[in-house]
């Protein structure tokens, strides 16, 4: 048996004639957190529906714990917890009688004193008994978070868990998918448009742009970890642009420009940049480390 | 899991203020039409026995809970369909519109389940408003107007039915407007099933029950043709128990046909809705 938990390979699928997944594969392992990545359009939504078979591929195989989705439908869902999209729930049902809807189809045994423990988890406590209609946008997340993992699924997919929470929300759905991955042990497959987040919490990623599958692998290696991104801005640019070209010659440039220098560098290698700097009397008014998945990220759907 | 889903179904209906429209207004209709008869009632029915007083002696009190639950049943069975589908419509659409279908659908429960349950709780729906009725218009009716014999007016002539031969036709007479009924409750979740909005599936049920009875009404020859098969002319088969004697064949046909339109229309439902993306 191997070790992975999801596996799709040449995923397809069309809606009246236009093709939103073209050929899509990646496989996902145990304990991963696994950036799932792609610009708008890009087909990632209707991946994530084939997998949780909310549409069906026209061509390709998924298979989720080794198990064909198509056969095993019902055995492969209990093992998942998943966010798709937005949470929806009945606005006209409070937050608990919500949950325990679910919990009922959730193929689990789950108590009224785990749910009232999960809403407490993520931090609904005292809102149980609220209806749903009057939840603000962070809350609503929470309750599709606490459903997600209500079963207490060894597959977590959270699509795009961040948008529109405030940063406070931010950094807690980032804890809180921490926790899951390195306490729980639980696999998490994470898509966002906030690179930031995928480059902190994965290990794990695949890009997707038209319905192709750009690129996948570990994120430290494709980002090259021993490397970083960094932004200069000094009092002369143009004098710094002809210090790097003689003494730094290997550098990949990436913004060139009067107000800044952005290049990539070995890590080991940007004291002696800027000890170069002040020995030839420029003035360092700033030293930025820049994400590095950003500018892969739009190297890889523009090429 | 068919079993827990229906019970979540049946929450659902009980939370969403729309399932009390109906039994709110057929409380609200029903009544006004027991208080105007409590009030003008036997001027009404003198108007109506008028043509027959010359032939005719009637003896006793025709204005009864019978005569009362019998004007009502004949009033409200080309209505109440709007008030089920009102319901029943929106049972998948609604979800559809909402995302809640979506989040349904990533649970271990299989589209046959979800669609099953919706069906058996939109039935028990279906019958809990045609209780309803039954209790508003017979026993409201019985205890506003009293017991008394049946004095029924069909395509030969009149029909006097004996209080004591009374009870079982409303029995069975309720039983067949349940399935008359619970066939537009299907049609309108097979039509949910194609809809991602709540109105289309409400709109197209009423459209095909105002089509269905006009073409039923008109006596043209390509139409009377189809009119055997319509759902609109079995709805008033109920009728039929109220003649003596009783046309059993005619019944039972009407009930085979019921029964094939809410076969058909499960059908086509189930077929559609394993097949259906779920986009929204």
């Amino acid at each position: 048996m191997s070790s992975n938990v999801v596996s799709v390979k040449n995923l397809k699928k069309s809606f009246k004639g236009f093709e939103a997944v073209k050929d899509v594969s990646f496989t996902v392992q145990k304990n991963d957190v696994f950036g799932f990545l792609g610009p708008n359009g890009a087909g990632k939504s209707t991946s994530l529906r084939c997998m949780l078979s909310l549409i069906q591929a026209d061509a390709g195989q998924i298979k989720l714990f080794d198990q064909d989705l198509q056969r095993n439908r019902s055995n492969v869902l209990s093992k998942i917890g998943s966010i798709i999209e937005k949470p929806d729930f009945y606005k006209y049902l409070s937050a608990f009688k919500n949950l325990e809807l679910l919990a009922r189809i959730s193929g689990s045994s789950v108590s009224k004193s785990e749910l009232y423990d999960i809403l407490e988890f993520v931090g609904l406590q005292g809102r149980e008994k609220h209806k749903f209609r009057t939840f603000s946008h962070g809350m609503k997340q929470r309750l599709g978070i606490a459903q997600a993992l209500m079963h207490n699924p060894e597959l977590i997919i959270l699509d795009e868990p961040t948008t529109g929470l405030d940063p406070q929300g931010i950094v807690d759905i980032r804890n809180l998918i921490l926790k899951l991955s390195k306490e729980q042990g639980k696999t998490v497959i994470l898509s966002s448009h906030q690179l930031a987040e995928i480059e902190l919490i994965a290990n794990r990623m695949v890009i997707i742009n038209k319905g192709k599958t750009i690129i996948e692998g570990s994120v430290n290696e494709l980002l090259n970890s021993s490397n970083m991104v960094v932004k200069f801005q000094l009092d002369d640019t143009g004098r710094g642009e002809k210090l790097l070209a003689k003494d730094f010659g290997d550098i990949r440039k990436l913004n060139f420009s009067e107000d800044e220098l952005t290049f990539e560098i070995e890590k080991m290698r940007i004291a002696d940049v800027v000890e170069c700097f002040v020995k030839n009397n420029l003035r360092i008014y700033s030293v930025e480390q820049k994400r590095k998945l950003e500018d892969y990220f739009i190297k890889m759907i523009e090429e | 899991m068919l079993l827990k889903n229906t019970w979540n179904e049946l929450v659902k209906i009980l939370a969403k203020p729309r399932s009390y429209i109906g039994f709110g207004a057929l409380t609200l209709l029903i009544g006004i039409i027991l208080l105007a008869m409590k009030a003008d009632g036997k001027s009404f029915i003198s108007f109506v026995t008028a043509s027959f007083e010359q032939t005719l002696s009637f003896n006793g009190e025709i204005l009864n809970g019978n005569l009362m639950a019998f004007v009502i049943l004949q009033m409200l069975i080309i209505h109440v369909p709007l008030l089920v589908a009102l319901v029943t419509g929106d049972l998948v659409s609604g979800e559809a519109a909402m995302g809640t279908l979506r989040m349904m659908a990533t649970k271990p429960i299989s589209r046959s389940a979800i669609l099953g349950s919706k069906l058996l709780a939109g039935a028990i729906y279906t019958f809990l408003l045609t209780l309803w009725m039954a209790f508003m218009a017979y026993g409201v009716g019985q205890w506003m107007f009293g017991v008394g014999d049946l004095i029924v007016l069909n395509s030969d002539g009149l029909v006097v039915l004996p209080a004591d031969d009374i009870m079982w036709r409303y029995f069975y007479g309720f039983g067949l407007a349940f399935l008359s009924l619970l066939a537009v409750a299907t049609m309108s979740i097979c039509f949910s099933v194609f809809s991602d909005n709540s109105i289309g599936p409400i709109v197209s049920t009423m459209a095909v029950i105002i089509l269905f009875t006009i073409i039923g009404s008109l006596d043209v020859a390509s139409f009377v043709s189809i009119q055997p098969f319509l759902l609109t002319t079995h709805m008033a088969s109920w009728r039929s128990l109220f003649e003596m004697p009783v046309p059993v064949d005619d019944i039972l046909s009407s009930i085979y046909i019921l029964l094939f339109h809410i076969i058909a229309f499960a059908g086509i439902a189930f077929w559609r809705f394993n097949k259906k993306d779920i986009n929204t």
